[in-house]
């Protein structure tokens, strides 16, 4: 799926997001660690994630198969299975209403019941599978809203959902449709209104466009945004797909390995990426107002995270790499707002960058950027 | 829709087809069920008629001569009649002998038994049917509740102590031969321990009715053999639930069921139990038509007085009559049972509706 980057209308500027930082943050990772156990070594599938959603802020997560994306999602929202298990770290949630803050890691299953869509809710990535086919679309929401609003009655439910079937532009009467009476698209927009059926601070999003066709696409994105400019909710977008997240998010985040490797606006992360991998990812989709060139991939693989490499999990296939990436794993430092995790942006001197064959004619500039941007 | 919609989000309820349309395709659906059962039944029927005639020599002289040795009286004109209309009159060709056996089982006659002669068949079969029904019926849909149940428990929490001791456990069990089961039990407590009588329905001291005394003895009677039913059946059910379950809690309508914060007794059911039960229900369903032909092995045992003990006694005996009889109903009460089933099925799952 290839979509074009263009500047995006509906993406708000710097300044309406310094507005909203002003009521504070809706959520603060800290350190979060995430293993499979299994018969052998753990493997650990997302490493010390640290970051801070603000209210209303789209921060978009993006990597590859096996980054550790899907893993990122069930610990956020608390709904991982066995093997996995958060090891470590924290993930801090503040409610709108000033309550107090509420750490999800160590909640009791009853409380976090009580946050669950009320709060929190989720959008999987396939809704074919995620809406039960057996229930008809209306009784889905009821339940929802019935388990948290006790007074709420059976029909008044079922109005609600019709009403919240038509903020996604499906038509109320719906409602009494079954799962499988409905095309792709129109479950998965139902996906989003029953997301949001309980006014929800933060909807976490897995991949909830992969299965629909582009057209379809972008009209659940331009509803995704129009919906969030009204309720005002936060969002964790994961998807492979950098180019649509460079339109949709305000701030991205690039998973390598199960680690954050590098976090910045979108605009920084598409001018000014600074890890090499970010570099690599921005550079194997061609721009739409560029003359042509050849586009150049990663070469490599992910690495096995049963037996990570030593150092920086991307030393391996990093064409920047130099001394000592092969035995110093690096931290995400920030500078100006934008995080990166490599060493090339540490302050400890670092020698001569080893040349980069890999990238094409945009390594020239990209790199001069990179020195610039570091100060 | 909202005033505010973007043109990029059509309405496309325009796409599906209207209410009427799905109305007739589910109707069209149910229709043609009906219709393949009846041909089924009809091809039963007609079965039934053309296996006493394919039979060599005269069957229905062997029988009424067998009738008269039995009896050692002259048998009645009208038995001769109904013995001839059911295994074919020498007199009579194909189509005019059919006519009469239809004429026959729309009176519900099907002979007279030859080992009790002069008793119908018919009034035997409505003797022993209430007996079945109420054993095999009530053990059945208890076994299926009890196997499922404890099947959706194990399979939530697989690998979970219950799971690991129950799940190996009750494959041990179920894999135990029936009859052994059912002598072992009349043996200990029928015998040994004398807690519970050793044949029959009721005490036959008593009167039969709607009294206290009468029911209890029923209960009594009726125990062991419900119990052997019980214990050696729904141990399938509840590997086969188990294992959807297993399968089924994965599904992600049952992360989002518990993503939406709805109580853990609501996931199970509503979600996950209710669509692991599908494949188990179609099983159940087979189970439900298999119930009037009667548990044969338990009635022997116990020598309860349903349509298996009846089937067995004239099988023993060459009742060709009483045979032919309970073949028939018991066919035709299958037929019944799992076209009730399957009208069911359509109202659990949605899915089945508009395919056919």
């Amino acid at each position: 799926m290839v979509t074009q980057f263009v500047p995006d209308t509906d993406r708000p500027d710097a300044g309406t997001t310094s507005a909203r930082r002003a009521d504070g943050d809706v959520l603060h990772v800290t350190g979060l660690t995430v293993e499979y156990v299994t018969d052998g070594d753990p493997v650990r599938a997302c490493a010390d994630v640290t970051f801070t959603l603000r209210r209303g802020e789209i921060l978009g997560v993006a990597g590859e198969s096996g980054s550790g994306k899907s893993t990122l999602i069930t610990a956020l929202t608390r709904l991982q299975r066995p093997p996995a298990v958060t090891t470590g770290g924290s993930i801090v949630f503040y409610p709108r209403d000033g309550g107090p803050a509420i750490d999800l890691v160590t909640a009791t299953p009853k409380a976090l019941r009580a946050l669950r869509w009320t709060s929190l809710s989720i959008v999987l990535q396939s809704a074919m599978d995620a809406l039960n086919p057996v229930m008809r679309l209306g009784a889905q929401f009821a339940d929802a809203l019935r388990t948290h609003d006790r007074t709420l009655t059976k029909d008044a439910a079922w109005a609600r959902a019709a009403e919240l079937l038509a903020t996604v532009g499906i038509s109320g009467d719906r409602a009494r449709s079954y799962p499988h009476e409905l095309s792709g698209g129109m479950r998965q927009r139902a996906s989003i209104a029953l997301a949001l059926a309980c006014g929800p601070e933060l909807v976490v999003m897995d991949e909830p466009t992969t299965a629909v066709d582009v057209v379809m696409q972008r009209q659940i994105l331009a509803q995704v945004l129009r919906l969030r400019r009204t309720l005002g909710f936060a969002v964790v977008f994961v998807t492979h797909d950098l180019s649509l997240l460079l339109e949709l998010a305000d701030r991205i985040a690039i998973m390598y390995a199960g680690r954050i490797v590098e976090l910045g606006t979108a605009r920084e992360l598409y001018d000014d990426p600074r890890h090499p991998y970010t570099r690599g990812l921005r550079d194997s989709f061609p721009p739409l107002h560029a003359p042509l060139t050849r586009l150049t991939g990663i070469p490599g693989t992910p690495p096995d995270l049963r037996r990570p490499p030593s150092g920086c999990p991307f030393h391996p296939r990093c064409p920047q790499r130099f001394a000592g990436c092969d035995t110093d794993l690096p931290e995400l430092v920030t500078k100006g707002g934008h995080s990166v995790a490599c060493r090339l942006h540490e302050p400890t001197g670092r020698p001569d960058p080893v040349p980069d064959p890999a990238s094409g004619p945009a390594s020239g500039p990209a790199s001069a950027r990179t020195e610039g941007g570091a100060s | 829709m909202t005033t505010t919609e973007a043109p990029a989000t059509p309405v496309r309820a325009a796409a599906d087809p209207p209410a009427a349309v799905r109305a007739v395709r589910r109707w069209g659906f149910l229709l043609r069920r009906l219709g393949f059962y009846a041909a089924a039944a009809a091809a039963a029927i007609v079965l039934n008629f053309l296996l006493p005639r394919l039979m060599p020599g005269d069957p229905s002289s062997a029988i009424v001569e067998e009738l008269q040795r039995v009896s050692g009286q002259q048998v009645p004109p009208e038995t001769l009649e109904s013995i001839r209309a059911i295994f074919g009159d020498p007199d009579q060709n194909l189509a005019q002998q059919f006519v009469g056996y239809l004429g026959q089982l729309a009176r519900f006659d099907l002979g007279v038994s030859v080992v009790n002669f002069p008793v119908p068949v018919s009034e035997l079969v409505l003797e022993a049917l209430p007996w079945t029904l109420l054993l095999v019926g009530t053990t059945t849909v208890l076994a299926f509740v009890l196997g499922t149940g404890l099947g959706v428990i194990a399979g939530w929490k697989a690998g979970s102590r219950l799971d690991s001791i129950l799940t190996p456990l009750t494959a041990f069990l179920s894999s135990v031969p029936y009859f052994w089961v059912a002598l072992l039990a009349l043996w200990v407590f029928g015998f040994v321990l004398g807690w519970f009588p050793l044949s029959g329905g009721y005490d036959a001291n008593l009167a039969e009715g709607f009294n206290l005394p009468f029911l209890a003895s029923v209960l009594h009677y009726g125990a062991l053999p419900a119990a052997t039913i019980v214990f050696s059946a729904f141990g399938g059910w509840l590997l086969g639930m188990r294992n959807m379950t297993v399968t089924t809690v994965r599904e992600d309508y049952v992360l989002l069921a518990q993503a939406k914060g709805l109580s853990r007794g609501r996931v199970i059911l509503r979600y996950a139990a209710r669509n692991a039960m599908l494949p188990s229900f179609t099983g159940f369903a087979m189970a439900l038509g298999g119930v009037i032909g009667g548990a044969l092995l338990t009635e022997t045992v116990f020598s309860y007085p349903g349509i298996g003990y009846l089937l067995f006694e004239s099988l023993n005996k060459r009742d060709y009559p009483m045979m032919q009889g309970v073949f028939l109903i018991v066919t035709l009460a299958t037929l019944l049972a799992n076209l009730l089933a399957d009208s069911l099925y359509v109202v659990l799952d949605p899915r089945i509706r508009e395919q056919g």
